[in-house]
């Protein structure tokens, strides 16, 4: 039954079959993010069996796996930029995707995110932001909005979000993009550049979870947060320009950042090659 | 190919630079690290030999990265290290238990030092004995090693490479500061007259669709790693032969755990070392590991210069356990000492394999100094 109904669906073939139909809840974002990449991947012409897909736990981390049928490493909270460093240096002609949510990626993990960015290893993060942990019931996160009710916050966030993209474009990465599920489009073109982008490259999609983040602040419809998210989406252009003031409470969405800067994996490759040079001991053993 | 350091000859050196250079002769070509002492000089030399033989070494922003990291070479198909002391150790175990779940090969390296917490950073210890063998959750199993000398270093780096590989699971190289800094004369073989094992490889398509099948019969599948086309699925979740996650089949998690253990402990004629000195007829035998075995021979030596009938059972490998072995021992002898630099980790493996068949009695001691055999020949006497 299910694969009959995915059969219509024509990205499917990026798909494990027996996985589906997938565990996200009716109306959630990830289904969104998962067609943006297959999209992208399409256009792109990437055989899926030149990538490898890393995640870490969470909701968002399903995404890719189990679902994406690739080469996947599905790791412990947090620690998927970690794993995916070691499988970028190993199989450095292969593309490395990570994707996983922002408690995975900038909470527990916001350690690796952030020396990532600055190594710029050549993997590609799709961070799905849904200002909440979903799959543990809906607790406070790092990029909770001042004020929003969370089973861990329940009467009101005293926090301040952390500005994902903001952060790692300062940290140094090739390429940084925010934008929300109410922008596909916007999303598989960012996603693309993101993926043939020589370095690290981060895409932030800011992710309904009307389960547990929009129930609990009057906006259990999934078109209620969409509508907030196009309501409250400022192009980057048009921020720059604005008060900090006014942008609370708003998302700055567009391309932080595009530079090309010496890449990691590159790097290691050519610093082989000068202490061979340099230091070399020739393939035959003098003795 | 050509080594950074030499082969086929004596070199006085390290502990930690010892294995830095076995690592590299047994395969590894990737390291990734994380300063601390006193293992740092493993990492150092890693850092130096690692280019000139094709081989990465990265500084990781903490150990945790360090052990996702070489996970993640390891799928990628290299053989992979990383080298820590007590508190870096301490936060390697969730990932540890990751690369048990997946059978992922890897080799880690615990330098001890005095602890709980940052302790006794320049000072050797045992207090990680039973962190290396359970500290990470739930049920599982993994190969721990124990040299006591700078040459034990060496060979069991390449062992531990070995058993990764031949058996698809993570190995803990369990040495200690005082074997780290100390300097000792070091027999490098021929590259060509080392034993090198690699992982088993899926044959074709078909057997690189069961990543966690016993499709051989032996236990251990064969590793599809990736970039092959094989589209291979990895979770620290249970899964089932084909990687597919499973989480509430309890015959499904039965299966994979206990495969997991079996394969390691079916196979313990295997993997178990040990020496033993003046052993056959001994009334009174010594059992003990790593840099306190040295003292422990010299104790067997001396107390049979006085006629006492001891003897020592030294083990190079501290997990699996050999109860059994133990419980043999016990049978021929009137009581078992057991030496340790804490306050007793070990010895509550012995007790357990002694069975109550002899008297078990623990020499602890801490704070930084390893016994002399006079502390272990004083407790001894105390008894006869």
């Amino acid at each position: 039954m299910a694969i009959k109904i995915y059969s219509k669906y024509d990205k499917v073939k990026y798909l494990r079959k027996e996985a589906l139909p997938t565990a996200l809840c009716p109306g959630c974002g990830g289904g969104t993010v998962l067609n943006a990449f297959a999209n992208a991947l399409d256009e792109l012409g990437i055989d899926p069996r030149d990538i490898v897909v890393v995640s870490g736990i969470g909701c968002s981390a399903w995404i890719a796996s189990p679902y994406f049928l690739a080469d996947t490493l599905h790791t412990t909270h947090g620690r998927a930029i970690a794993f995916a460093t070691g499988v970028k240096v190993g199989l450095p002609d292969k593309k490395v995707v990570v994707i996983s949510g922002d408690g995975d990626l900038a909470s527990i993990g916001g350690n690796h995110l952030l020396h990532a960015a600055r190594r710029n290893i050549d993997i590609t993060v799709i961070l799905v932001n849904n200002f909440i942990y979903g799959m543990t019931g809906g607790q406070v996160a790092p990029t909770t909005p001042f004020g929003a009710i969370t089973t861990t916050s329940p009467y009101r966030n005293i926090e301040h979000p952390l500005q994902i993209s903001e952060t790692i474009a300062a940290a140094g990465a090739s390429y940084v993009a925010r934008w929300t599920t109410a922008h596909v489009y916007q999303l598989i073109s960012s996603i693309k550049k993101a993926l043939n982008v020589k370095g690290f490259s981060l895409v932030e999609v800011i992710s309904q979870c009307p389960v547990q983040f929009g129930r609990r602040n009057k906006m259990k419809e999934p078109a209620e947060m969409l509508r907030w998210f196009l309501k409250n989406s400022v192009p980057l252009a048009k921020a720059k320009k604005m008060p900090p003031e006014e942008l609370e409470g708003k998302f700055v969405i567009g391309e932080f950042v595009t530079r090309e800067r010496p890449e990691f994996t590159e790097e290691i490759n050519k610093l082989i090659e000068e202490v061979a040079e340099r230091y070399g001991l020739g393939d035959e053993d003098a003795d | 190919m050509k080594y950074p350091f030499p082969v086929g000859r004596s070199d006085f050196i390290q502990g930690d630079e010892a294995i830095a250079r076995a690592a590299i002769l047994a395969g590894c070509r990737f390291y990734a690290g994380y300063p601390i002492t006193p293992a740092s000089e493993i990492f150092e030399a890693m850092a130096l030999y690692m280019p000139l033989v094709d081989g990465v070494s990265i500084q990781m922003e903490d150990e945790i990265g360090s052990i996702a990291t070489i996970i993640g070479a390891s799928w990628a198909g290299a053989k992979a290290m990383t080298a820590t002391s007590g508190p870096g150790f301490s936060l390697m175990q969730e990932n540890l238990g990751y690369a048990v779940m997946t059978e992922t090969p890897i080799v880690v390296v615990d330098v001890q030092r005095g602890g709980p917490s940052t302790g006794q950073p320049t000072l050797g210890a045992q207090g990680d004995v039973m962190q290396s063998i359970w500290g990470t959750h739930g049920d599982h199993s993994l190969i721990v090693l124990t040299p006591a000398t700078v040459q034990e270093a060496f060979d069991m780096t390449i062992k531990a490479f070995n058993l990764a590989e031949k058996y698809r699971t993570p190995v803990v190289l369990l040495t200690d500061a005082e074997i780290a800094h100390m300097r000792e004369r070091v027999y490098t073989p021929n590259p060509e007259d080392i034993e090198i094992i690699y992982r088993k490889l899926p044959a074709n398509k078909e057997e690189a669709r069961y990543p966690f099948g016993d499709i051989h019969g032996d236990m251990i599948p064969p590793m599809p790693v990736f970039g092959k086309g094989y589209r291979t699925y990895v979770t620290g979740l249970t899964h089932d032969e084909k990687g597919r996650p499973k989480t509430v089949d309890a015959e499904v998690h039965e299966r994979l755990i206990r495969r997991i253990i079996d394969k390691l402990e079916k196979n313990k004629e295997d993997i178990v070392t040990y020496e033993t000195f003046d052993l056959e007829d001994a009334e009174i035998a010594i059992i003990s590991y790593g840099i306190v075995a040295r003292s422990a021979i010299r104790a067997v030596r001396l107390l049979r210069r006085e006629g006492i009938k001891a003897g020592l059972l030294k083990l190079n490998t501290i997990w699996p356990f050999d109860f059994d072995m133990i419980g043999n021992i016990a049978e021929q002898v009137r009581k078992i000492y057991v030496p340790e630099m804490n306050l007793g980790q070990l010895y509550h493996l012995v007790r357990e394999g002694a069975d109550g068949k002899a008297e078990v009695e623990l020499i602890p001691k801490i704070g930084g100094e390893i016994h002399t055999p006079m502390d272990i020949i004083e407790r001894i006497k105390r008894g006869v």
